[in-house]
């Protein structure tokens, strides 16, 4: 298109003109890929470290919550036998009461006032137990959280409990180890032993709320008994269905005792 | 993008390297601190209680 002769460098051909355009507009592409690509890539990183957040972390930062919750709860020393004659030292065992056991009063939401231990799972640490049941401020926080308005320990009715299966610590990981007649060690912050004993596990919907009822599956019903029941999720890494641990008390003790033979070993 | 960021970046190659290191551990911190527990919540896994 040019006209004439100048000095100047001859313009563009169209042709010129229209290659350039075009792997100008092949460059933007290519730009605009990549970028996609490293967005793409960028998120899948996010992904595999909330991952290892989730799985591991939170378990990490748990352990070490509820190891000083634990710690720090008032409890009173439990009395040891001094090594005498013929006697060698160690834990006194309480002897088992199957009278009328104290219970404490309903605590403020997010208290924790009772840890749980339970022979079966060996290795596992004592956990706390706290008030309320919502993730925020007791299940991811604290452990294991009590249903608010059920009974607490000792209490004709059901003393129900939550807690992670998975992550968060998972307090009741292994809940599907336990065996019917298998002990659950509760000790409250009154300084009571309470021993309740497995009778049956079942898998539920997450509405059926009848299985935290006073009387475990009948709602309505008037509580003679004195239920425990443990509910987590099932199966593991799901919300479809909740594994339920139910129970009943064996007998109790005041931790100034000594310690139940469940917890001395052997038993 | 991360060309992009390479280019800007002053310094040496070690430097812009380590400038990069440092930045990306500070993103993945910020993650765990406060992205990912704000998150976790919408999660469709976790839930241990019954009735809700």
């Amino acid at each position: 298109m040019s006209s004439g002769t100048t000095t100047e460098p001859a313009p563009l051909s169209r042709r010129d003109r229209r290659r350039a355009g075009r792997s100008h507009a092949r460059d933007v592409v290519y730009g605009v890929v990549g970028v996609i690509g490293e967005l793409l890539i960028t998120l899948g990183v996010l992904l595999f470290a909330f991952l290892l957040w989730q799985l591991w972390w939170t378990d990490v930062v748990g352990n070490r919550a509820q190891a000083e919750i634990v710690a720090e709860l008032p409890f009173e020393p439990v009395p040891t036998a001094t090594p005498s004659a013929g006697v060698p030292a160690g834990p006194v065992i309480a002897p088992p009461r199957r009278d009328e056991p104290p219970v404490m009063a309903e605590p403020v939401h997010g208290t924790t006032f009772a840890t749980m231990q339970v022979p079966r799972w060996v290795g596992e640490p004592e956990r706390p137990i706290s008030q309320g049941t919502d993730r925020a401020t007791v299940l991811d926080v604290l452990g294991a959280g009590h249903y608010e308005g059920t009974a607490m320990p000792g209490d004709l009715g059901n003393f129900a409990v939550a807690g992670h299966r998975t992550t968060y610590a998972k307090p009741f990981n292994r809940v599907e180890e336990l065996q019917v007649g298998d002990p659950l060690v509760i000790r409250t912050t009154d300084n009571i032993w309470y021993v309740y004993r497995v009778t049956s596990t079942q898998v539920v919907d997450p509405s059926e709320i009848g299985v935290i009822a006073p009387v475990p599956n009948e709602p309505g019903a008037l509580p003679t008994e004195r239920f425990i029941t443990l509910t987590t999720c099932h199966p593991m890494f799901s919300a479809r269905e909740r594994f339920i641990v139910h129970g009943v008390l064996d007998y109790w003790a005041p931790t100034s005792d000594g310690i139940p033979a469940e917890l001395a070993g052997g038993a | 993008m991360y060309g992009w960021l390479w280019h800007r970046l002053p310094g040496p190659a070690g430097v812009r390297a380590l400038i990069l290191t440092v930045a990306a551990l500070a993103v993945l911190a910020a993650c765990f601190l406060w992205v990912f527990p704000a998150v976790a919540p919408f999660m469709p896994f976790n839930e241990t209680t019954v009735g809700e």
